[in-house]
């Protein structure tokens, strides 16, 4: 009897300890993060070009290019996701073709943000020349969140509950108006979320804009979608790995690290207090 | 225009818009096929695949990125041991230990981990990882496999937490509580009852967990070291298929035997994550019939 007990608490500190390690793990990441970057972010380095080779001066341009690229991402992915969506949760019956798009949609999920990468080269910058652009950036980044979006909006679709399209449906009310008046509008705050999530995602990533869009250094910020930008994630990855003055440009790495990072958190927290919001006020 | 005509009009063009998904995986494989083909007029199939000579600047160049598979293996391989563990424990402590308000914490903190740039992690690696695996160990490089494994394993560990909680809420109160009646203690009850009954779940946040791994490209591009050489210890530093098509996409000339090779490095790593997936999904299925089965 005695050893059936000794083993539990022996497995009861093992779970314990992993969940400790791992919440510990993450204090000490976000606490190094920010004490490394406070003292490199100022008003300044929010507003200013880089100057002196990237040593000295802020990273502004790079924050423009960030906001450009999800802005173009989410224009992309988020029409696109939430019709997909809507498709999928109301019209489409079970058979192999609701079966042969949801492999699809999955499989574009599992592909590698890389792979995407050379994809956004191959056809937006070269088979269509549209160049390194915000417009190929954009159109890269955004197939690469479709499938999030995809699965956030019918999520939100499917909590509906069917007594709401009902009551519509009985009141004469034809399908598609029955969605967009009574479906969409009490999805909404989980489409939202969903979608906020996804632009938290696209805000991040490095690979699928490194041959479509980044460019280490403009002097001017970009005039139209066919030029190439500055980009916070790339602009992180150039200074920390290229270069002479890994050491010197120190300070601004830890800087820019704690603006993404702040930017990233700050759109995925927006995104969770309109969810918690949306929760509270919910009528069903 | 009659009324039931624009629900037709609407249902087709909503089909259509869903077919994007398709259309743009269709021309993710066409284009990835149309310019990684050529290299093998340059090399066979077998001598790409299985050759561990990666030399694509020398001349003349070789093309075998052996080499580069095993180092997207190994430290997916090692991520994995660092990351299913504490993943799981992780979850059992939340699902069956933690109070509700550490509880109501883990789904946020999941998902703004999950949103963390894998490029901050990659940072991460570089600037406090390898530094202490350099004094720690004495190597000459803090820049190799435990270091990207260590990287890889934080960044899947939230996933494999994450949908493993779901996996184990899910499993009904009666079967806790039928393990309880047999005189069974809460931790036997957990390892021989629950865990089992959710395996379906678990092994789809394993296997996500690793496709993750497997295709990330940011972290083993800053911290595996970027050696295109077959590994001898943990602490070799090697260089991943991801890593590979990062590095050096941007110096090698448009068309040249270069840049198809790494698009068709680019189409092995589109077939190893499909078919991880593939693989998950088979496996997640056969579970749980067998769960299904008992209830």
């Amino acid at each position: 009897m005695k050893r059936r007990y000794l083993k539990q608490w022996a497995f009861f500190l093992a779970v314990r300890l992993s969940a400790l390690t791992i919440a510990l793990s993450i204090a000490f990441f976000f606490i190094f993060i920010f004490i490394q970057g406070y003292s490199a972010v100022s008003w300044e380095f929010l507003t200013k070009h880089p100057q002196d080779m990237m040593t000295k001066g802020g990273v502004m341009p790079a924050i423009v290019g960030t906001f450009y690229l999800t802005i173009g991402a989410m224009a992309v992915a988020l029409p696109l996701g939430v019709l997909s969506a809507i498709y999928l949760n109301e019209y489409a019956k079970e058979g192999y073709v609701l079966r042969f798009l949801r492999v699809g949609i999955r499989c574009l999920a599992g592909v590698p943000s890389i792979v995407f990468g050379l994809f956004g080269l191959a056809l937006f910058v070269v088979y269509f020349g549209f160049g390194s652009s915000i417009m190929a950036g954009s159109l890269t980044l955004g197939f690469l969140i479709l499938p999030t979006v995809i699965g956030a909006s019918e999520e939100a679709l499917s909590s509906v509950p069917e007594t709401f399209r009902e009551a519509s449906l009985a009141l004469g009310v034809s399908k598609w108006n029955t969605i967009s008046k009574i479906v969409l509008p009490n999805s909404l705050p989980g489409i939202l979320t969903g979608s906020i999530l996804s632009i938290g995602r696209a805000a991040g990533e490095t690979a699928p804009i490194m041959f479509t869009a980044a460019t280490f250094f403009t002097a001017v910020l970009p005039k139209s979608i066919f030029d190439e930008v500055m980009a916070l994630p790339y602009h992180i990855y150039v200074l920390a790995t290229a270069g002479t003055r890994i050491e010197e440009t120190r300070p601004i790495q830890y800087g820019t690290v704690l603006v993404l990072v702040g930017m990233v958190l700050m759109i995925n927290m927006t995104a969770i207090a309109i969810r918690s919001y949306a929760r509270k006020k919910k009528r069903w | 225009m009659t009324r039931t005509l624009k629900e037709q009009v609407v249902k087709n063009a909503l089909l259509l818009f869903t077919f994007a998904s398709i259309v743009v995986l269709g021309l993710i494989v066409a284009f990835l096929f149309m310019e990684g083909i050529p290299i093998f007029q340059v090399v066979s199939l077998k001598d790409f695949i299985l050759g561990v000579e990666w030399y694509p600047t020398y001349d003349p160049a070789d093309y075998g990125i052996g080499a580069l598979i095993v180092g997207s293996l190994v430290v997916t391989l090692c991520a994995s041991i660092v990351a299913i563990p504490l993943g799981i424990l992780s979850a059992v402590y939340i699902a069956e230990l933690a109070p509700g308000s550490i509880k109501e914490l883990f789904k946020p903190v999941v998902e703004l981990l999950a949103g963390l740039p894998s490029v901050v992690l990659g940072f991460f690696g570089m600037v406090v990882v390898a530094p202490w695996l350099q004094n720690t160990f004495g190597l000459a490089t803090g820049l190799n496999i435990v270091n990207a494994s260590l990287i890889l394993a934080f960044m899947a560990v939230p996933t494999i937490a994450s949908i493993t909680e779901d996996a184990l809420y899910s499993v009904p109160m009666e079967f806790r509580e039928a393990s309880y009646a047999l005189g069974a203690t809460k931790a036997e009850t957990i390892v021989t009852v629950i865990v089992p009954s959710a395996l379906s779940g678990i092994s789809t946040a394993v296997m996500l967990g690793m496709s993750r791994a497997i295709g990330e490209t940011m972290v083993v591009l800053m911290v595996a070291g970027g050696a295109a050489i077959l590994p001898e210890s943990i602490f070799d530093p090697v260089r991943p298929m991801p890593a590979c098509i990062a590095a050096e996409m941007g110096e090698t000339p448009f068309r040249s035997a270069h840049y198809h090779a790494l698009f068709a490095i680019g189409m092995v790593l589109f077939f190893m994550t499909l078919a991880f997936n593939l693989a998950g999904e088979c496996i997640s299925n056969k579970f749980r019939e067998r769960g299904s089965a008992t209830l």
